[in-house]
């Protein structure tokens, strides 16, 4: 049980995916402008991770390292992935409009965000148990929404600070963003 | 076997995924207004902005869900407003085609340049710098921002002065923002009496500075038989909804400022 907090919580916090490891930027910077949007997208995204991983992971280990075909892996990934964005997509789309709306082209490019490729990888990589797996893609997913919730909120007081016309707009979120990375730095080395 | 066994684990993911993504796509699918769909297909899928909307799917939602008026397309033009009022079973509102002007006539012959500009070849950055290199600080500055911006490449820049072909005007207005002196205005294509001068200087200063500008005499104000034209600030400026294109001051105007401009 133990174990498994420490998963949860490093992938969260000390590893977070957009961070500390720099995946996902794009929806990072391109959802983030309202809590709403942020918290869909991340609510989107840890579910494609979650499913992602229940599928990759018994693939991997079923069928492909059987057959020695381990290099297949990014390939089959990905068609996973893309299938769990498509689906994500209906389904909100079909319950959710206005969240659709909102999340734009935000949401066919959950398929492109490695962030979801990186944690099916990395769960292979490090060698995790099945269960193992889920703990750390959860983690990977709420520590996505994290980031995103986080941010949002550090946009919103932007929008009222006197910034200098050169920086107005991608550069002063770009700076913030890096602020924002620096502070998760603090959690280094909280659970090695 | 090397490459059977990968070729059909792979294929056979494929397909998976296809088939469970057709079944969910008939369990989730949403049904959208055929009109919709249909007005847009008869857009011309410019995505110019020009009717207020963030591009042509977002119009043809609008009409359909929000009444927006039908004529509001200016690429599309009649054209365009009568197949989205068939769709609709509406009449058509009518459409006055419309197009760009540059109300500048400073071409190389009529004024010259007070310093040469090294800078970055743009209009905008041009103008911050002491207004423009043009001895005329309102005239074309002639470095093309307003071509740039251009998508139907309806203007070019001739002798130092931008103008507008109006065959492939589309009015999307964005030449209009894009004009640091603010020359370009979108006028009824039918009215082509069109005054070629901005120059809010007086008459001697415009003299001075262009052949071809405005000097703000008045004469054209008082010949005009319907009222159509005001003199402000030194130039001329002619109300398209009064104008009747009888052309009495194209040849009243002494310093030939007036022009018709059909092309």
């Amino acid at each position: 049980m133990k174990e498994m907090m420490v998963i949860l919580l490093s992938a969260m916090l000390t590893d977070n995916f957009v961070l500390a490891k720099f995946m996902g930027i794009c929806p990072f910077l391109g959802v983030s402008k309202k809590f709403d949007s942020a918290f869909g997208m991340g609510a989107a995204v840890t579910f494609v991770i979650l499913c992602a991983t229940v599928v990759t992971y018994p693939i991997h280990h079923g069928i492909l390292v059987p057959n020695g075909l381990a290099y297949l892996d990014t390939v089959i990934f990905i068609l996973v992935i893309a299938l769990f964005v498509q689906l994500v997509e209906m389904i909100l789309k079909k319950s959710i409009p206005a969240l659709y709306k909102s999340l734009g082209v935000y949401l066919p490019l959950i398929t492109t965000n490695c962030a979801v490729l990186g944690s099916a990888v990395l769960n292979i990589d490090n060698d995790y148990t099945f269960i193992q797996s889920i703990v750390n893609s959860i983690g990977a997913g709420l520590g996505f929404m994290l980031a995103l919730i986080i941010f949002s909120g550090v946009r919103k007081k932007m929008e009222y600070a006197d910034i200098p016309e050169t920086f107005k707009g991608v550069p002063a979120t770009l700076i913030a963003a890096s602020i924002v990375s620096v502070s998760f730095m603090g959690f280094s080395g909280l659970f090695s | 076997m090397t490459y059977l066994i990968p070729a059909l684990i792979l294929g056979g993911c494929g397909i998976l995924a296809g088939v469970l993504l057709t079944v969910a796509s008939k369990i989730f699918y949403v049904k959208v207004d055929e009109k919709i769909e249909k007005i847009n297909e008869s857009l011309p899928q410019a995505n110019c902005g020009a009717c207020g909307y963030a591009g042509c799917g977002d119009y043809a939602a609008a009409i359909v869900n929000d009444g927006a008026e039908t004529n509001l397309c200016k690429p599309g033009g009649v054209d365009a407003a009568g197949k989205i009022a068939a769709i609709l079973g509406t009449t058509a509102v009518e459409v006055i085609p419309t197009a760009a002007v540059v109300h500048c006539n400073g071409n190389c012959e009529a004024t010259e340049s007070a310093f040469e500009f090294d800078g970055v070849q743009s209009c905008k950055a041009a103008k911050r710098f002491y207004g423009g290199s043009g001895k005329c600080r309102y005239g074309c500055l002639g470095l093309g921002d307003c071509a740039e911006v251009c998508d139907n490449d309806a203007i070019v820049i001739k002798n130092g002065l931008a103008s507008v072909i109006k065959s492939k005007c589309g009015s999307c207005g964005k030449c209009v923002k894009a004009c640091p002196n603010s020359l370009i205005s979108i006028r009824p294509l039918a009215k082509h009496i069109d005054v070629l001068c901005s120059s809010k200087d007086n008459g001697k200063l415009t003299k001075m500075s262009c052949k071809n500008g405005c000097i703000g005499c008045k004469i054209c104000e008082k010949k005009c038989p319907n009222g159509a034209i005001t003199v402000t600030d030194f130039h001329a400026s002619i109300n398209y909804d009064l104008c009747t294109n009888c052309g009495i001051c194209m040849t009243a105007c002494p310093v030939k400022a007036i022009h018709s401009c059909v092309k």
